[in-house]
């Protein structure tokens, strides 16, 4: 294994430069999502609390269903099924050709998922506002979306910090199963090269460390994250951090 | 007529009677995988936990070491460094008489789920063990019970309520990571389900393997509802 580490350098039939844009991809559709994901899970969130019975209704089976199925099997389902869908129906008008790009396929299927998970931590958090601070808000004049955006949000923001980093943390690790809908990410790449090169070991050993240099910023800047929008706040024992 | 062609038959589903019996196969593939590495898992986490907390230093470190690999990586990328890495040693193996082991698939699986969740479960028993109040050791260390009758007695029958949900949690999350072990080659429910679109192209196979997902994720929910409501029934809800 360690006499064939020029395979994964910069060199001359080295592959480094393609590892290192799938790494860029892999950042890349995980960033892509988070905000897609986030924002789908806070509206999730919201529906769950609201006054009507089918928004709920809706909210529950929502997570229910997408907490509770494979990443993968919804991968396959967002990615094949809804290209035979629009196909179909595209056909039905004469157009033909017609194709998912699997970094959208990727992007709207790991979103969802994302979205059903985000949304617990989002009720967890929106629950741990006093119902004063909102009375407090409409007393002022405020108006019910300058409510929520002004008073709301940036208290929510903290309380839901340590729960959306693991959604995020998950999310990163989700993403190395868009390779199979043929996206050319961090583990797609170290296939293609260990099965040109015949050392399989060498690239996903490279691969798991990539992933777990990626793991490892992320959890060094949430705990940064989560110290910065802590400050001020009494801690447990009634020390200030 | 086989009972597994029977859902297809009464719902009218052609693609169901063809892969019925597949699915069913796949489905117990998959329940395999799933009880056997998060039973073995739960022991080698139990282990694990105690040897980070109390075992030496350079041990707790390595434990340490371990469960952030395998926490901060995908599964499907540990499963892929195993199936297709350590195959790739193959006449060492062979030299040590492993190599029946390393050439299935299954096993392959069954071993780099088993020190997956390991790696998780450590976490769980770990923060359980934490979170018991210092006065419990000092009293089982004032009535004169040793380290480990204080663990066994006092400790751990209070961390395992602690750790009933997320340990129920982490279970349902290996029932569906464990679908990437359709990705070598292995036919688990997801397996089936891929090689039934495969030939068929019918999508509605998908929405079956869906709901058989979503069954099993549900019924264990709601089993560890009852069962967390069992054991803390001694405990004063606020």
């Amino acid at each position: 294994m360690f006499s064939n580490l020029h395979l994964i350098g910069f060199g001359d039939g080295g592959w480094g430069w393609a590892l290192l844009q799938g790494a860029g991809v892999t950042i890349s559709i995980a960033l892509a999502t988070l905000p897609f994901g986030l924002a789908l899970g806070l509206a999730i969130a919201l529906m769950a609390r609201s006054g009507k019975p089918v928004a709920r209704w809706f909210a529950t089976v929502y997570t229910t269903v997408f907490r509770g199925i494979p990443e993968l099997l919804t991968l396959y389902i967002f990615y094949f099924g809804v290209q035979i869908l629009v196909q179909r129906g595209l056909e039905g008008i004469g157009i033909k050709g017609f194709s998912i790009h699997p970094f959208v396929a990727g992007m709207v299927a790991l979103g969802i998922v994302l979205a059903a998970f985000s949304s617990e931590v989002w009720v967890g958090a929106l629950n741990s506002i006093h119902k004063g601070q909102r009375e407090a808000g409409a007393a002022l004049g405020l108006s019910k979306a300058q409510i929520f955006r002004l008073v709301v949000l940036p208290q929510l923001m903290r309380v839901a910090l340590p729960g959306l980093g693991n959604n995020w943390m998950v999310l990163l690790k989700e993403t190395s199963l868009v390779s199979v809908i043929t996206l050319q990410d961090i583990m797609f790449i170290a296939q293609r090269g260990s099965s040109n090169t015949k050392e399989p070991l060498l690239f996903f050993a490279t691969a798991a460390m990539i992933y777990l240099a990626f793991s490892l910023v992320s959890w060094w800047f949430f705990e940064r994250l989560e110290r910065r929008s802590n400050r001020g706040h009494a801690a447990f024992g009634g020390q200030t951090r | 007529m086989r009972w597994c062609d029977h859902p297809g038959f009464w719902l009218g589903s052609e693609v169901l009677q063809n892969y019925g019996c597949r699915m069913a196969t796949g489905l117990g593939i998959t329940l395999q995988l799933v009880v056997i590495s998060v039973s073995l898992g739960c022991v080698a986490g139990l282990g694990l936990a105690l040897v980070r907390l109390y075992g030496p230093r350079w041990a707790g470190l390595a434990v340490g070491g371990y469960t952030t690999f395998f926490r901060g990586t995908p599964l499907l990328c540990q499963l892929f460094l195993v199936y297709y890495g350590l195959g790739q040693l193959r006449p060492f193996w062979q030299d040590v008489g492993l190599w029946w082991f390393f050439r299935e698939p299954f096993y392959c699986a069954l071993f780099t789920f088993t020190i997956n969740t390991a790696a998780y479960q450590a976490e769980v028993f770990r923060g359980a063990i934490q979170s018991i109040g210092r006065g419990q050791f000092e009293g089982a260390l004032a009535l004169g019970l040793h380290r480990w009758a204080t663990l066994r007695h006092v400790i751990l029958p209070q961390a395992m309520i602690v750790a009933l949900r997320p340990l129920g949690n982490e279970l349902i999350v290996m029932i569906k990571s464990s679908s990437v072990a359709s990705l070598v080659t292995l036919f688990d429910l997801m397996g089936a389900t891929r090689l039934a679109f495969s030939r068929s192209f019918d999508l509605s196979i998908y929405l079956y393997a869906a709901i058989l997902y979503l069954a099993m994720v549900e019924i264990i929910r709601r089993l560890w509802d009852v069962m967390e409501k069992r054991l803390t029934r001694h405990v004063v809800v606020r």
